[in-house]
């Protein structure tokens, strides 16, 4: 056995109103440079649809993630080392910059310096990789919001898959949710494993992965290796780029931006221990169905002794250990078994799990009545299909993502009883196997969700690899690959660009 | 022999070679965000596979062929290959290899001088590579031509010397071994070294960073505090 420690997170579908806040407080602080415009650390999609980039879950178009060999072995979907190498000069599995989204930005200083003219002057769209108009936009980062563009076109979605989805194109069985997403910072990450520089690295302490700027080359096999498509490769510094989970907050004990932004208060942050040795054979596992259950045996129970012990001995801090204990990942993916990985057919075992959205009932008549304070409908006559959520979080098996809502039901339920009617209606707490313990706790984190509660994050001890403090004094901080550059010398030998000036369509400058 | 010849075939290789040597070195220790491959192909994917592919493979059999063909000592491969016999080889491979380098680089100009958002994206210096490698693959094309005249290798075996003669670093030797043979293979070694010379400040770099390390390293890496 060998622990480490992961900050995981978990993200509340049911209570996600899709705001978009966490995708924009994001941006403004990584991605508003010239080369990643187009790129969404974090974004979130309008489910069902094709998404960001295009029909990202399609493994058999993109080939991202695992792959299970006859021989029992896992090899990225890209191929093998050979494979990946032999892509080198052209990647087949990149997706274009249309895939994405061609990015704009308006014409604003139009306004101020046009002529006096008959009609209105208007900021016409400008593209800002080529710097030429831009007629027509065709697609975006969120082009589906709230089911934009015909069902036709959202059904490709590959959560459809072995489902009759025609029915949901219909105005009366339509449905849909939103899905907020990043990097997943997977314990069996595919953009680590197809990264030919070995730039791509996980940490040890805290299961960041992160990309090496100094290190990358720009071999692009990452982008395909991700199956979430969460690696960017910017245009302009010619580097792939990712979401760093907000390390430098993480280290003091802050939340990301993502989530301390969350408006609906959706987002959790939790230390979970597991055990490194496990992960090559659960992600080996044959059956996709059983990789969720699999992954599960993965992490370890904070409060055993021996795994206490063991964690002390591989150099998991006190503090760490403590906040596993707290940890509100760790009570909604383990304990209540409410949260869901995303995707685990992937093979990458991610990190960033997901509470299933609950919805209206399809249709009174199948509805059932269950515990004492009102009625409860049967989870089959939700809105949202079943299906469709499992195909989303547990490969296509149904049943966990039934417990998990029926559990989240049940918990409503006794809430209701107890506050309506006064009863403690503890029978539909037990046809869900859970406890008043639990539910109550449940409660507080779902419904209440205190900000101490939803964020558990033991600080970083960066203090111990910087053996001299005193030398560090006024370092630089964030900085683009060149020692403590800032980028703002006016002569570069090499011909590097620079980052934190934009080149296609020049700042605004006044000369009077 | 002329001073031109002695200066560019005799001195000039040593003026490349140490701007290559120190100008790679530095720019890998204090400029590494500059270090990349550079690929444009997410703004273009169109056309961009073929047009990649064919540079790149011509350009690395050119190249190997080019690195054995004149380094390996004539004592070493007469065990294996006749001198004319291995120049009719080197014509060849050579030629098929360099057309196919041709075809690609010369796609490659047209995209990056056709697509509006390969083109806003390119730097002179990106320019200034194509077209030297254009002009340098027209060159060794060029040269089999001449080649054809003399099938005998004896003057392969004046290149082969001049190259011994460089990296053993006997210049003046050097610049004899090469005074006698055609204006082309001059043209060609001068634009060759150039292109050596540019090599530290332009995107070819990403060739020293070949990943060949890919094929024996553990898929996963993590890294310690």
């Amino acid at each position: 056995m060998k622990i480490r420690s992961q900050i995981g997170m978990v993200l509340n579908l049911d209570k996600c109103i899709g705001c978009h806040t966490c995708s924009i407080t994001c941006k403004n602080v990584w991605t508003s440079r010239e080369g990643v415009e187009y790129a969404w650390f974090n974004n979130v999609e309008t489910k069902p649809g094709i998404g960001y980039p295009k029909e990202w879950e399609n493994q058999d178009k993109w080939n991202g993630g695992w792959q299970r060999k006859s021989n029992g072995e896992i090899q990225p979907k890209i191929g093998g080392k050979y494979r990946v190498l032999a892509s080198i000069f052209a990647n087949p599995d990149l997706p274009a910059i249309d895939d994405y989204y061609e990015p704009f930005d308006y014409d604003y200083q139009h306004l101020h310096t046009a002529p006096i003219v008959e009609h209105q002057p208007t900021a016409r769209p400008r593209s800002v990789i080529s710097g030429k108009r831009m007629e027509k936009i065709e697609w975006g980062p969120n082009w589906e919001e709230i089911l934009g563009t015909e069902f036709e076109k959202r059904s490709k979605d590959k959560n459809f898959d072995n489902m009759q989805k025609q029915m949901y194109g219909e105005f009366e069985n339509t449905f849909m949710m939103y899905l907020p997403r990043l990097c997943e910072h997977c314990l069996n990450p595919a953009c680590v494993a197809s990264c030919p520089s070995g730039a791509i690295y996980k940490r040890e302490e805290d299961g960041i992965v992160l990309i090496d700027q100094e290190k990358c080359r720009g071999w692009r096999m990452c982008i395909s290796g991700c199956p979430y498509k969460k690696i960017y490769y910017n245009w302009k510094s010619g580097k792939s780029e990712k979401c760093i989970f907000c390390y430098p907050r993480i280290e003091a004990g802050m939340p990301t931006v993502c989530s301390e932004t969350c408006v609906g208060r959706i987002r959790y942050l939790g230390v979970l221990l597991y055990d490194a040795d496990k992960i090559k054979e659960v992600a080996a596992t044959a059956s996709e169905q059983d990789l969720y259950q699999k992954q599960l045996e993965v992490f370890l129970d904070p409060f055993d002794p021996a795994v206490i012990e063991q964690a002390r001995r591989d150099g998991v801090a006190d503090s760490v250990i403590e906040a596993a204990q707290k940890s509100p990942v760790y009570k909604m993916a383990m304990d209540w078994k409410l949260a869901l990985p995303l995707h685990p057919e992937y093979r990458t075992l991610p990190m960033v799990w997901y509470i299933p959205s609950l919805s209206p009932i399809q249709n009174a008549v199948q509805a059932e009545t269950l515990g004492k304070a009102g009625v409860i409908p049967d989870i089959r006559s939700l809105r949202i299909p079943l299906q469709y959520l499992a195909n989303l979080l547990t490969a296509g098996d149904k049943e966990p993502v039934a417990k998990a809502l029926e559990r989240m039901l049940a918990m409503r339920a006794y809430k209701r009883a107890e506050n309506v009617e006064g009863l403690e209606d503890l029978e539909v707490l037990e046809q869900v196997g859970l406890t008043k313990k639990q539910a109550d706790e449940m409660y507080r984190y779902l419904a209440i969700a205190n900000y101490e509660d939803r964020y558990v994050i033991p600080s970083g001890h960066r203090e111990m690899n910087v053996p001299q403090a005193y030398g560090e004094k006024s370092g630089c901080g964030f900085t683009f690959g060149n020692g403590c550059s800032d980028g703002h010398n006016g002569v570069n030998m090499f011909g590097g660009k620079k980052i934190t000036r934009r080149d296609v369509i020049k700042t605004v400058k006044l000369e009077e | 022999m002329s001073n031109l010849n002695f200066l560019l075939f005799g001195v000039y290789p040593f003026i490349v070679a140490a701007v290559f040597i120190v100008g790679c070195w530095i720019r890998y220790d204090r400029e590494p965000y500059s270090w990349k491959a550079d690929s444009s192909q997410m703004l273009d994917n169109k056309g961009f596979s073929l047009a990649s592919n064919l540079f790149h493979i011509g350009v690395i059999f050119v190249l190997a062929g080019h690195f054995v063909g004149l380094l390996t000592p004539e004592s070493i491969y007469h065990h294996f290959i006749s001198t004319p016999h291995k120049q009719l080889l080197a014509m060849i491979s050579g030629g098929f290899f360099g057309i196919l380098c041709l075809i690609g680089v010369i796609m490659l100009i047209l995209r990056r001088q056709n697509n509006a958002r390969v083109k806003a994206n390119t730097r002179t210096s990106d320019m200034v590579v194509l077209y030297a490698l254009l002009i340098q693959v027209c060159l060794g094309l060029l040269t089999i031509v001449v080649s054809a005249q003399h099938l005998d290798g004896s003057v392969m075996v004046l290149l082969a010397n001049w190259a011994q003669s460089i990296v053993t670093l006997q210049g003046v030797q050097a610049a004899e071994m090469i005074a006698p043979v055609s204006i082309v293979y001059k043209l060609h070694v001068f634009v060759g070294l150039t292109l050596i010379m540019i090599f530290p400040f332009t995107r070819l770099v990403h060739v020293i960073s070949a990943p060949i390390k890919y094929l024996v390293r553990n898929y996963q890496i993590v890294r310690q505090r």
